[in-house]
């Protein structure tokens, strides 16, 4: 099974998916990641999905929870680089991912990691 | 041997011009009309087509057979000429029905009853056939036209504005369908993908009327948007649709709302950072 790296800069995690998830990866991801948020004190997550061409319900919902889960041990997460196609994916499926940050690219959810709280974008 | 067919064979064989000249009147032609000689050579070209399928042994006329693609292919082109000449599908079949007469007047008057009946039969199932295929092709030819109209109308209706530095502009025409609103939602998701921006400003100036299903669809749009990463206000909201849309109950709460684009661009050039002030008057560049 696959597993999807996870890298560390500064306080923030950040986690790159670039091959179409299947769900075993996806649970696997989030395990991993909250281990690792817990571990490193970590206060930002973020998920950069500009590679991924496809998603199903499961990704989406999974999206949802990690930055649920992300968000009561304390870090913001931000899912960056969505493509159009699934954009308009996931509004189809219904998932708007409510409570999710997106941002347009890694450089500016970073800055969206690093600016306080109250300015930073979020799905409502 | 098919008496009837037979005769329709001998009479397009026999036929020395009389048959233009019948079908013509009979189609109610005068022959000081302008465009009489455009009609005749049309109608020759029909007859010529129809003499080639009926002495090659054709009997019926079907929409398959190869003996009538010549006929076929003339009527296409009448039916093309009409329909871009604007004619009902009523008078263009109405025309080639009037070969009929034409034809019944042809038979030779000495056949006894019963076989004048099969000729009569045949030659009402052969032209029948034709006018039918007529209408068919006027029919396909103008569901052509429309639906490249249709098209032609989606490209014209999306155009994605750069109003500014990261703000770009969408201004709706005409009423929202979830058609539209695909191809509306493509283009402006795919363009803020290219230029980066962080703020996309649709304006629903020109959308007649806002029911729960255009609010979706708007609301779908801004949910898209804020996916990829991007902020999305919407102006143009007259009065009588600001009534609508709370009449209605659609909620709009959390999509920032504007009355004009003028107002959502100064919202969005705040939000991006910039302030606008008024140059003194010495320092105003000349138009």
């Amino acid at each position: 099974m696959n597993r999807i790296p996870i890298l560390q800069m500064g306080t923030a995690l950040l986690v790159t998916i670039q091959i179409d998830m299947e769900d075993q990866t996806a649970l696997a991801l989030q395990d991993d990641l909250v281990e690792k948020i817990a571990a490193k004190g970590a206060s930002g997550v973020l998920i950069d999905i500009s590679a991924l061409e496809m998603v199903d319900s499961f990704i989406g919902r999974m999206l949802a929870s990690i930055s649920a889960i992300a968000s009561v041990l304390d870090a913001k997460t931000v899912v960056v680089g969505m493509r159009p196609a699934v954009a308009i994916t996931l509004v189809e499926l219904g998932l708007s991912l409510h409570g999710v940050r997106t941002a347009l690219n890694v450089a500016r959810g970073m800055a969206m990691l690093q600016e306080s709280p109250e300015a930073s974008l979020r799905v409502e | 041997m098919n008496q009837g067919q037979h005769s329709l064979a001998d009479i397009l064989r026999n036929d020395g011009g009389e048959l233009t000249t019948r079908w013509l009147a009979a189609a109610g032609f005068e022959r000081s009309q302008e465009a009489y000689a455009s009609f005749a050579e049309e109608a020759r070209g029909l007859l010529a087509t129809l003499k080639s399928a009926t002495a090659a042994g054709a009997t019926r006329f079907d929409v398959d057979g190869t003996a009538w693609a010549g006929t076929r292919a003339a009527l296409e082109a009448l039916s093309a000429a009409r329909a871009a000449r604007g004619e009902s599908a009523g008078t263009t079949s109405a025309f080639v029905l009037a070969l009929k007469v034409a034809l019944f007047e042809a038979l030779p008057t000495t056949t006894d009853g019963p076989s004048l009946m099969r000729q009569v039969a045949t030659l009402t199932q052969v032209v029948d056939g034709m006018a039918q295929w007529t209408v068919t092709t006027f029919q396909r030819t103008r569901e052509d036209i429309i639906s490249r109209q249709q098209e032609e109308l989606l490209e014209l209706s999306t155009p994605v504005i750069k109003l500014w530095d990261g703000v770009l502009a969408v201004p709706m025409i005409g009423t929202l369908d979830s058609n539209r609103t695909q191809v509306v939602m493509e283009a402006l998701l795919q363009r803020i993908v290219d230029t980066e921006a962080s703020l996309a400003i649709i304006d629903i100036t020109g959308v007649p009327t806002v029911d729960t299903l255009v609010a979706q669809h708007l609301l779908k749009t801004v949910t898209a948007i804020r996916l990829m990463g991007a902020d999305c206000i919407i102006s143009g909201i007259r009065p009588q649709i600001a009534q609508t849309i709370v009449h209605l109950g659609i909620d709009l709460q959390g999509v920032r709302t504007k009355a004009t684009l003028a107002d959502a661009l100064a919202l969005a050039l705040r939000q991006t950072g910039y302030t606008v002030s008024k140059a003194p008057v010495g320092a105003r560049v000349a138009g």
